[in-house]
């Protein structure tokens, strides 16, 4: 007998009597508000959001904030004129020294500040956790309330890799003092379009 | 009596009391975060709701592992990722190094994994000339100190900053004296980030693995899952058979409820969705048993296989804030630990049910109420029944049993109680009273309540 089988089959032995789902399409969040919800949450977090009009003034931001001598990468086509543009067939390794990288974002979600991001928005998959600072853009439409409405959207998924980002990265491993920009990017920022 | 091989809990946490100022302090930040949790949680209306809904459907995947196993394993076949059976710690870590052996792969990094940690694994794989660098920050200074961790959430939550200084100093070459908790970070950020990029193969653990889609989520703050997923030629995940969910939109349930139990914030920085390997990489998956299917065939200790590894009945615990998580002599830990661990081996953690105090704070705070004391008390009848109380404990309560088993015997034992504590106190008060180790006994009753109400009885009025 295969482990396969032996498990499966203590499995089958062991397990109790089926108990049924709950129904769990009760579960809402408050549509009302949610750009400003978002927006209040994700700064607490340690993020920076900026509302905008179009990509002109995502464009001035960048040049304003962040050091554009360094490499800043981006998947967005409407940028590729200022920025270089994130190929998807070379070694993920080459991206090692991005110093920004801006990438689309399918929805943020106002509960928890997070975006939802897919392989497809990504260019590679490294590149949200590899550059040491990030920024996504997102449409305001888009922000959901809570999880259960990003479930909604997300449904079974085409992606081979998706994730929620909720800001930058962060550890409190030491003595519970929190520091931003552990593994990942050092800092966040969500254009809402 | 033997002498136990390995200290019990109450050895161990003795030592720890010891240092008083230390012992305040762990309880402090142990505490504070479960104060996180409260805030966190009353910001959610339908918290119990969730907790409510949560608890449900890991009744119903416990009950329908069988289908959801194979379901998911098929699903995880369609995406690509090649599937592992494990039934013993032995044979996952056998797995692992048969995939890294096929590649010709000797370093490996690894994000967090109780479960691997259960399994021996990077001791399994030091010792075949297999370099494993643990890259989530706390797991990282734990390995460099050859200590395991001591809270499933906070692998170095009983250190304090001086101590990490001080172990950066010895193995990254800081400055000696360098404490400030940003700085320590940074150096390990630049450390890591080199073991990222150079390293072909990268395993992880596995938080929530949905059966409907065959992809499994993995939860960070600091992004090391994926940073080591995403440069790997080769990626393991293990996970526990316990893992599983049954459909995506289960997800939105527990990732509410996972981070704010566990830390207080509303979601983990990383919330990592593995679905299909990326092109030119090998994605790997394996199942491991190591003793789970024994515990679901226990009727009243089944249901501790709900548990999410949240960790916010250590927090919350005050036997574990003040005894610190390596006084529990298992990789899990606190009472999630307690009651997961006799099953694994009932001798060895034969007093870890007894280090409670059966408040019930655990349960209170389970995210998916789990009856966490409940089952403290259960597993101390089983224990006892199976002879694996010990002897002072046995002794003691043949003694109650046999003081209680008339009232003539309880009236006679009372009367000597009281008579040696007036006359002989030394009698009582002494090192081989428990009590009287901390506290000071209390004046005896000057007469016991029978004796007092037969004087009185006939003086009562008609």
């Amino acid at each position: 007998m295969s482990t396969r089988e032996k498990i499966l089959g203590e499995v089958l032995q062991n397990q109790p009597p089926s108990l049924p789902l709950p129904d769990i399409s009760g579960f809402r969040g408050e549509a009302q508000g949610v750009v400003q919800r978002y927006k209040a949450v994700f700064e607490s977090i340690g993020g920076s959001v900026f509302l905008v009009d179009d990509f002109a003034a995502i464009q001035t931001i960048i040049h304003t904030n962040y050091d554009t001598e360094k490499r800043i990468a981006t998947t967005l086509l409407e940028l590729t004129e200022s920025f270089e543009a994130i190929v998807p067939n070379v070694a993920p390794h080459t991206y090692e020294d991005i110093e920004l990288a801006i990438i689309h974002g399918h929805f943020a979600v106002a509960e928890n500040g997070a975006v939802w991001l897919s392989d497809e928005l990504m260019g590679q998959r490294i590149i949200p956790y590899i550059c040491q600072h990030l920024a996504v853009v997102v449409r305001a439409e888009s922000i959901v309330p809570t999880l259960h409405e990003a479930y909604d959207i997300i449904g079974e998924g085409t992606y081979g890799f998706g994730g929620f980002i909720g800001g930058p990265s962060k550890t409190a491993d030491i003595e519970q003092a929190l520091v931003l920009g552990a593994h990942g990017p050092l800092s966040m920022a969500v254009f809402i379009l | 009596m033997s002498q136990p091989k390995t200290k019990d809990h109450a050895a161990l946490a003795e030592a720890f009391i010891q240092d008083e100022e230390r012992v305040d302090w762990h309880d402090g930040a142990l505490w504070y975060i479960r104060a996180k949790r409260d805030i966190a949680s009353k910001g959610i209306p339908e918290w119990e709701e969730l907790r409510e809904a949560a608890s449900q459907i890991k009744s119903n995947v416990i009950s329908n592992l069988h289908g959801y196993l194979l379901q998911f394993e098929a699903n995880l076949k369609k995406n690509g990722i090649t599937v592992h059976w494990a039934d013993t710690p032995e044979e996952h870590n056998e797995i692992v190094y048969a995939i890294l052996k096929a590649k010709e792969i000797d370093q490996m990094v690894k994000s967090k994994s109780m479960l691997t940690e259960e399994c021996g694994l990077n001791e399994y794989l030091e010792e075949r000339g297999i370099g494993v660098i643990n890259s989530d920050l706390g797991e990282y200074i734990q390995q460099i100190d050859n200590e395991p961790p001591s809270h499933i959430v906070l692998p170095c939550i009983h250190k304090r900053k001086e101590e990490i200084g001080e172990l950066f100093h010895e193995h990254l070459g800081t400055e000696k004296g360098l404490s400030d908790p940003t700085q320590l970070t940074r150096v390990a950020r630049k450390h890591l980030r080199n073991v990222f990029m150079t390293r072909r193969a990268a395993l992880t653990g596995v938080n929530f693995a949905v059966a409907e889609t065959g992809e499994y989520v993995v939860c960070t703050n600091e992004g090391n899952a994926d940073m080591g997923a995403h440069l790997s030629e080769v990626q393991i995940a293990s996970m526990g058979l316990e893992k599983i969910i049954p459909q995506k939109k289960h997800l939105g349930v527990f990732l509410r409820l996972l981070a704010r139990s566990a830390t207080g914030q509303p979601i983990t920085i990383y919330s990592s969705h593995y679905k299909k390997p990326r092109e030119g990489q090998e994605m790997h998956l394996i199942l491991v048993n190591a003793g789970r299917t024994r515990q679901l065939g226990r009727p009243d200790f089944q249901n501790s296989l709900k548990c999410i590894k949240c960790g916010a009945c250590m927090n919350t615990c005050p036997v574990y804030r003040k005894s610190g998580g390596l006084s529990y002599h298992n990789t899990i830990s606190g009472p999630i630990g307690a009651i997961l661990a006799p099953n694994l081996d009932m001798k060895k953690h034969a007093d870890l049910p007894f280090a409670s105090t059966l408040c019930g704070s655990c349960s209170n705070v389970c995210p998916v109420k789990i009856n966490i004391h409940e089952q403290l008390y259960k597993w101390r009848q089983e224990i006892v029944k199976e002879g694996h109380a010990t002897s002072t404990k046995a002794l003691g309560m043949k003694a109650m049993a046999w003081t209680l088993s008339s009232p003539d015997k309880l009236a006679t034992a009372g009367r000597a109680g009281r008579w040696f504590m007036h006359n002989v106190p030394f009698v009582v008060n002494n090192k081989l009273n428990p009590w009287f180790k901390q506290r000071d006994m209390p004046d005896g009753p000057k007469e016991s309540f029978s004796e007092w109400y037969l004087k009185n009885e006939q003086d009562k009025p008609e």
